[in-house]
């Protein structure tokens, strides 16, 4: 779809194969290796540059559990106590750790993928997660950090929240209607930041910071509202979303998270096929160059914080019409913050996206057994996935702590600096 | 601003055809844009004015109402039309495009600023209804500085990371550690360490917050600098795992030992003899904590390091151009290590505000995203120390006013309460406009 002509990404090779990561091969690439790969047929290739991927990604959660070993450990007050005896008898306190760990770990792999109700919770949790994560995405890949997330989930909930409730529409309608409500919201919400950076220069960071405060009063006015009250409450709570307005469940599992998956293949098409997205991964190389290629980088601005407030807003459907949560302020939970952690981890890929939004669903539903079975605290699961991600980010670190041969693949850097 | 060409152009073709002068567009914009802002503040502002119906209203110089402190009475009337007749002034001088420039312009917009501020306070106080609560204006200046402090501190340490060319997201995640640390040290002191004097004891907690901060800095340079992890990953990991960290090592304090870890001695307020005694001001600046005479002493420190030794000089070159500075032989990573982990020193600071600073015991995300605001100061004020700190003061002012008229009727509680959100975002997008960060900002230096 996309003609090469005004190509200010790469020379003009005729290899266009590289080009989707083409922001991404910055630095001195080693010779010897790679190029030898780089030669090979094309399957060959695609293996040897993923399975350093794949292996440095195992590698760092797997560092990343160790370290939540320990804090398990030190969160356990038996073996606590134990290290006060420490050496007139070290056993208790390497089997009562040991005991800790397992029971912990065991507790967050039965309770993310353990069973069917185990892995409805974790699909739940991670649609929203994907939906919103890939927004930060491909705000990401047109050269912008969308903080915005949590505002534009809000925008979208309280929308499409009230159509749900409100009113009274045939079932496959309301639904529709619904699931519109909040996409145009959250996709209002998100324009807003894109048009005045277009606009006026307003740094995104500021301006989605500002509007995720704004979006969060915003729902308390409305909140506030006799028409968004639950009759038997006195909390600011909203009654949950009419059952027309509902996404249907097949085997336990509500639609939406279909939809989360098709909302990854539109970005994915998006991105690497469509002409907006070859623009907008041009705007976020070098704005200055795809302007003098004559893109309209203010246009790309304004439609890729638009695109993103609208996969936001997909994701503030997830709870309010998929799980038919009631409206509150806290309805996004802390889906839009995480989202930027799940995005980052997806390395701003789609794929990536959906993959590290299963593993944070999986982590947070995990989590939560954990918890109730092994009286692990909550916060462990933040801890750990902050630990992954981190160890994703620095493979030379954790390549060096497993003693891993090869060059592994470069730390890549997408969008540096503001 | 861009250069203006105003007068006659300088070749006009012919002798009787004098040319109109040629403007700039950029200079054009600015002109409909301060015509347009003038018209809607003058506008408000006869609004205001119009409103009040029983002039009356009390003011009071200091924050609360103490003996030294009695409310007074004043009159709307004269105050009201006077800030209209500042905006009119104001108005007519961007209309003839007789508006001045630089600094003078920067006054006459504040003033303006202050105009608008003042027929806004004048709607608001006055005509309360009978027999409620007396509201009366009280001094907004303490209150500013209050909140300011953490976001000047760590909009400093934004300043500092970044002009060396370390992107710092991580503010929020330094707030955090270093308030839980200032708590935790602050509450050890006062209650196993029998050496220190009770009044040190908060001094110690702010030691504890210093620590933390650094910490964080440390791991922000050991993965930036060593590892060339993406600094905007960084920052966002880092964030996510202080408030998971600081969270869980909460939950491990146990419940009987709260006095001995969570309970802190809070800074005490210091009066400075001679300069707390200037009316208005003396008391709000010059009657503070600790804490808050280190922000005044650190904003002027960061500019002066920043902008007046080699040292400074030094972090400039190697967040513009880390490559011109290494062939001069400055140490790159070496000068970013140093600009990191004295940001850190100074975001330490700002967290232990949270705790040791105000109100005393450390809770779950006690700073509450303000680590953010102070990235967006940062921004806001252009990567400069002395801009960053207005940025965070202009935030700390919004913020107070919006505590202030809480008490007050007439603004609904919502739209109070977005007030200064939407402000910044009006600023940003008014007058700040684009910005340009340092050159390398976020880029790895390797050397070849």
């Amino acid at each position: 779809m996309s003609e090469t002509p005004k190509d200010p990404l790469g020379p003009g090779t005729p290899d266009n194969g590289d080009q989707g990561q083409g922001t991404t091969t910055q630095g001195a690439v080693p010779a010897g290796k790679n190029d030898a790969a780089r030669n090979g047929a094309g399957r060959d290739r695609d293996l040897t540059s993923w399975l350093p991927t794949v292996v440095d990604s195992i590698a760092a959660v797997v560092l990343a559990l160790l370290v939540g070993a320990l804090l398990i450990m030190f969160s356990t007050p038996r073996v606590v106590e134990s290290l006060s005896y420490f050496f007139s008898y070290p056993w208790d306190f390497f089997k009562f750790s040991g005991e800790a760990v397992w029971d912990g770990y065991r507790a967050l792999i039965s309770g993310s993928i353990g069973s069917g109700t185990a892995w409805t919770r974790t699909l739940e949790r991670a649609a929203p997660l994907i939906c919103a994560g890939l927004g930060v995405s491909l705000a990401f890949r047109a050269g912008m950090f969308n903080i915005g997330a949590q505002g534009q989930i809000l925008l979208g909930a309280l929308v499409g929240g009230f159509i749900g409730f409100h009113y009274d529409l045939p079932p496959g309608i309301h639904l529709l209607a619904a699931l519109l409500g909040a996409l145009v919201a959250g996709a209002a919400w998100g324009a807003i930041a894109g048009i005045l950076k277009a606009r006026t220069g307003a740094h995104e960071v500021i301006t989605t910071i500002m509007l995720n405060y704004v979006g969060r009063f915003t729902m308390l006015y409305f909140l506030g509202k006799e028409a968004l009250q639950r009759p038997d409450s006195d909390n600011l709570l909203s009654p949950p979303v009419d059952d027309s307005a509902a996404f249907p469940t097949i085997a336990g599992v509500h639609v939406g998270v279909l939809l989360a998956v098709v909302a990854a293949l539109f970005v994915w098409w998006l991105l690497e096929r469509s002409t907006l997205g070859f623009e907008m991964r041009a705007v976020g190389a070098n704005p200055d160059a795809a302007r003098t290629a004559g893109m309209s980088v203010a246009r790309v601005y304004v439609s890729a914080m638009a695109l993103a407030g609208m996969l936001a807003g997909l994701a503030a459907t997830m709870t309010v019409l998929g799980r038919q949560d009631s409206l509150t302020d806290q309805v996004a939970g802390t889906v839009g913050f995480d989202a930027i952690t799940v995005a980052l981890l997806g390395r701003t890929t789609p794929l990536g996206t959906v993959l590290a939004g299963l593993l944070f669903g999986a982590l947070s539903a995990g989590g939560l057994s954990m918890q109730g079975a092994a009286g692990v605290p909550p916060e462990l699961t933040q801890v750990l996935q902050a630990l992954i991600v981190l160890f994703v980010a620095a493979p030379a670190l954790v390549r060096g702590i497993f003693r891993l041969r090869g060059q592994g693949r470069k730390a890549d850097v997408m969008a540096t600096g503001w | 601003m861009t250069t203006t060409t105003t007068g006659p152009a300088p070749a006009s073709p012919g002798p009787g055809a004098p040319e109109a002068p040629v403007r700039d567009r950029a200079d054009v914009r600015r002109q409909v844009r301060l015509v347009i802002t003038f018209g809607l503040v003058l506008a408000s502002l006869v609004v205001f004015a119009l409103l009040v119906d029983d002039p009356a209203f009390t003011y009071l110089l200091g924050e609360k109402r103490t003996a030294e402190f009695v409310p007074k009475d004043g009159n709307a009337t004269y105050i009201s039309w006077g800030a209209v007749v500042i905006a009119a002034i104001a108005l007519v001088l961007a209309a003839l495009d007789r508006f001045p420039r630089g600094w003078k312009g920067a006054l006459l917009g504040i003033l303006v600023g202050l105009a608008f501020y003042a027929g806004f306070l004048m709607w608001a106080y006055t005509d309360q209804a009978e027999g409620g609560i007396q509201v009366f204006i009280a001094n907004p200046i303490p209150g500013t500085i209050r909140i300011a402090t953490p976001l000047v501190l760590g909009a400093l340490a934004g300043c500092l990371c970044e002009r060396a060319g370390v992107i710092n997201i991580a503010i929020e995640a330094q707030f955090l550690s270093g308030a839980f640390f200032a708590s935790v040290f602050s509450s050890i002191a006062y209650s196993s360490l029998v050496f220190i004097p009770v009044a040190l004891c908060a001094v110690f907690g702010l030691l504890g917050g210093v620590l933390a901060g650094v910490l964080i800095a440390a791991m922000l340079g050991w993965f930036a600098l060593r590892y060339r992890v993406n600094q905007v990953v960084l920052g966002v990991v880092l964030v996510a795992f202080a408030t998971g960290l600081t969270s869980f090592l909460l939950g491990q304090i146990p419940s009987d030992h709260k006095e001995t870890l969570n309970d802190p001695q809070v800074l005490e307020k210091i009066e400075i003899p001679v300069l707390a005694d200037i009316p208005v001001v003396g008391d709000a600046l010059f009657n503070q904590t600790l804490l808050v005479y280190l922000m005044y002493a650190s904003v002027a420190l960061v500019t002066f390091l920043l902008f007046q030794t080699r040292w400074g000089l030094r972090v400039r070159a190697v967040g513009e151009h880390p490559k011109a500075a290494d062939t001069v032989g400055i140490q790159v990573n070496r000068v970013r290590w140093q600009a990191v982990l004295l940001g850190g020193v100074f975001a330490g600071l700002g967290g232990a505000y949270y705790t040791v600073g105000s109100t005393g015991a450390f809770d779950r995300e006690v700073s509450a995203g303000t680590g953010f605001i102070a990235l967006a100061a940062v921004i806001m004020g252009r990567w400069h120390p002395v801009g960053a700190t207005f940025a965070a003061v202009f935030f700390g002012f919004m913020w107070n006013l919006q505590n202030q008229l809480s008490f007050v009727q007439p603004v609904p509680g919502e739209l109070l309460g977005a007030a200064p959100y939407l402000a910044t975002i009006i600023a940003v997008a008014g007058f700040v406009g684009r910005v340009r960060p340092p050159a390398a900002d976020g880029e790895p230096y390797v050397k070849e």
